[in-house]
């Protein structure tokens, strides 16, 4: 049975919907990413599954036991990282660490290879208060904690938000090892970037799972033809893009546009022609390979046609 | 074992920590005791007197003189005729005039009778009885020694309308120690218990707390037992300067008056848990212990206001307030001197409440996030 099964969990606060009959499995030791904006139903999802939340319907198992029914077993084998960092911020780094591995029945020295690597990072500061540590420390902290009884499956909701890059970096880095203690984890996340570093992600919309795959045959997947764009005058290129008949979905990516086609009827020349007429100067027109975020914006697209 | 006395240092590092909180939660009790006992209260010292005095015999001057010397009047006016009286008032400084009658020494020798007017400043109710209530005794007490002078002993007799004890400061401290016990205890237990666990759920670590394997009644315990120390402490100060400082001593036995206490505790630290379950942010802990807890303990515990003389509703409520019973049994012991069989209510009703709170909380005490 794998680790975490998910069968058409659906829950309602008031007459919000934020999860709609969200269905998955992850597998043994991978990283199971969730990926989806803020609001999407990540938190709620992750509570329900740490035993925080009960669902309106639907079923699910983590590690073989029963959410509801058997959530003590639950409590002990599992891992948890809130979204907000959710530590004493009045105890040192190191009285923080041993009230937890208190709390699940181990001691830090029993544990300390699974969390050495990053541990080793925050160890020079470990009589500084929790509250005085900053964000990426924290994190790095925080995942400590959530590792320190070695859990068999590892819950992270939005480990990485509010850390700088390069704590970003060591994060995953760290995921990637526990990947191989056999460790499953779920972590879910608003970047789209780090979808890349998941074994399979599931793309979050308004309560509702849009796809579930590889980072690699989603991207593969992607049916369209899609171009970025460029030119002197960013905010009216979104608009004139938007309003040229034969562009499909056009969206802000950073420093381009990303604009989709369905044929290839339209050519960059004929596209170029069209933007010098309205005023743009400094036009760049490149085709490009489809990221993860290209697909969400495109399957959220579709969402919204039906 | 090994989860709960970890928990129970971390609770105690928090407090230690946080040591404006500390300092306050402990001073707190020095504080209000010693502004009982001496600021507050009741006594009233050095009050000016304003006499007119038509006969300057004997007898009024021997009057004036024990008012003088009593300690509670300075004779600042000599007024020439009753008119006079209101003007002294109205510049504010006198705070009683005294009135004597004309031939006052000839007519209580003759006719066993002479009149005294005394006269205060009615715009403060408290302050006006409690002077005029001096005097008349100071008087009567000179009604008293002419009396025993008198070689008949029939004539003169006079007796006093008030009778009061000649130290109106302990009093007041006798009436308030019992009252500040039942305030500092319910406030440190009820208000930092449910603030201390509103935190956690505040800042998130509940939630971490909730999904391990820790058992809820560790939690619980591991947030009452430091405030039960600290309440303990609290306790023995309060005892210490009230029989030390306050000179209000402990009449009754010392033992059944610490049992009484440690159930209030009990009672206050569960009230606390229950308010903690029903609350998720801090300051809502505090409005709710602060406004719900601490306002009937001062008005309807019979701590400021005797409780007797209120409309039924009041007395009902006043029926179900743990100060009111706990204030009632202090008193019992430490004032009147009385021991166990007659504080066997006050056990009870105390004992009843904080098993009834205990389990509820206990009962209420959310397994999950909602």
């Amino acid at each position: 049975m794998n680790p975490v099964t998910v069968k058409n969990i659906s829950r309602k606060f008031g007459k919000l919907e934020a999860l709609k009959e969200i269905s998955f499995e992850a597998n043994q030791g991978e990283i199971f990413g969730i990926i989806g904006p803020d609001g999407a139903g990540k938190t709620t999802l992750f509570r329900i599954l740490t035993t925080l939340l009960l669902a309106d319907t639907g079923e699910a198992a983590v590690d073989g036991f029963d959410i509801v029914r058997d959530y003590k077993q639950i409590r002990k084998r599992i891992g948890y990282m809130p979204g907000r960092f959710s530590l004493y911020q009045d105890l040192t780094v190191e009285e923080n660490l041993s009230v937890f591995a208190t709390v699940f029945e181990t001691t830090v020295e029993k544990n300390y290879d699974l969390i050495k690597d990053i541990y080793q990072q925050i160890e020079p500061f470990k009589n500084r208060r929790a509250g005085a540590l900053s964000g990426g420390m924290k994190q790095k902290l925080a995942l400590c904690c959530a590792l320190i009884h070695k859990p068999s499956v590892l819950f992270l909701d939005e480990p990485t938000t509010g850390v700088d890059p390069i704590s970003r970096k060591d994060l995953w880095d760290m995921l990637i090892r526990l990947k191989k203690e056999n460790i499953t984890i779920l972590v879910s996340t608003p970047y789209m970037d780090e979808a890349g570093l998941c074994d399979r992600i599931a793309l979050i919309q308004e309560g509702r799972f849009l796809k579930i795959d590889t980072p690699a045959e989603l991207t593969r997947k992607f049916d369209k033809i899609l171009w970025a764009v460029q030119s002197n005058a960013m905010s009216k290129l979104l608009a004139d893009l938007r309003n040229h008949e034969k562009v499909q979905t056009c969206f802000a990516f950073g420093e381009t546009h990303h604009i989709t086609m369905d044929d290839s009827s339209l050519t960059i020349i004929e596209l170029q022609k069209y933007l010098s007429r309205l005023g743009h100067t400094d036009i760049e027109i490149r085709p490009i390979v489809a990221s993860v975020e290209d697909c969400f914006m495109n399957l959220t697209a579709k969402e919204s046609e039906k | 074992m090994k989860q709960l006395k970890a928990f129970i240092k971390k609770e105690f590092y928090h407090i230690f920590r946080d040591r404006l909180t500390t300092a306050i939660l402990l001073l707190l009790p020095i504080m209000m005791l010693i502004l009982v006992g001496y600021a507050i209260t009741t006594e009233v010292r050095n009050t000016e007197l304003a006499i007119f005095d038509p006969s300057k015999d004997a007898a009024t001057l021997a009057i004036i003189n024990k008012l003088e010397s009593s300690g509670y009047f300075n004779v600042t006016r000599y007024l020439d005729s009753p008119d006079e009286i209101e003007h002294v008032f109205r510049e504010g400084k006198t705070g009683l005039a005294v009135v004597f009658s004309e031939r006052f020494y000839e007519n209580l020798m003759h006719t066993g009778q002479a009149q005294v007017q005394l006269l205060a400043d009615g715009a403060d109710p408290n302050h006006a009885i409690t002077v005029t209530n001096y005097a008349t005794t100071i008087i009567a007490s000179y009604q008293q020694e002419l009396l025993k002078a008198s070689v008949t002993g029939v004539p003169y007799q006079i007796s006093p309308e008030v009778k009061l004890l000649y130290n109106p400061q302990m009093k007041g401290a006798y009436n308030f120690v019992p009252g500040v016990m039942g305030m500092i205890l319910m406030l440190i237990c009820a208000m930092m218990t449910s603030v201390s666990i509103a935190r956690e759920k505040e800042l998130g670590t509940m939630e971490l707390l909730l999904v391990s394997p820790m058992k809820p009644i560790y939690i619980i315990l591991s947030k009452v037992v430091p405030y039960f120390f600290l309440s303990i402490i609290n306790l023995t100060t309060i005892l210490l300067l009230s029989v030390y400082l306050l000179k209000v001593p402990i009449a009754g036995s010392l033992f059944w008056l610490i049992i009484l206490a440690l159930l209030f505790i009990f009672v206050s630290l569960a009230l606390g848990l229950l308010i903690s379950s029903m609350v998720e942010k801090q300051l809502v802990a505090l409005l709710i212990s602060g406004m719900a807890l601490m306002m009937p303990v001062v008005f309807l515990s019979g701590m400021l206001f005797p409780v007797e003389n209120m409309p039924w509703l009041l007395r009902m409520i006043s029926e179900i307030i743990p100060a009111k019973w706990f204030i009632m049994g202090v008193r019992k012991i430490m004032i009147k001197g009385l021991s166990y069989p007659s504080i066997t209510k006050e056990l009870l009703v105390l004992g009843s409440m904080a098993v009834v709170l205990i389990a509820v909380s206990l009962k209420k005490f959310k397994i999950r996030l909602e």
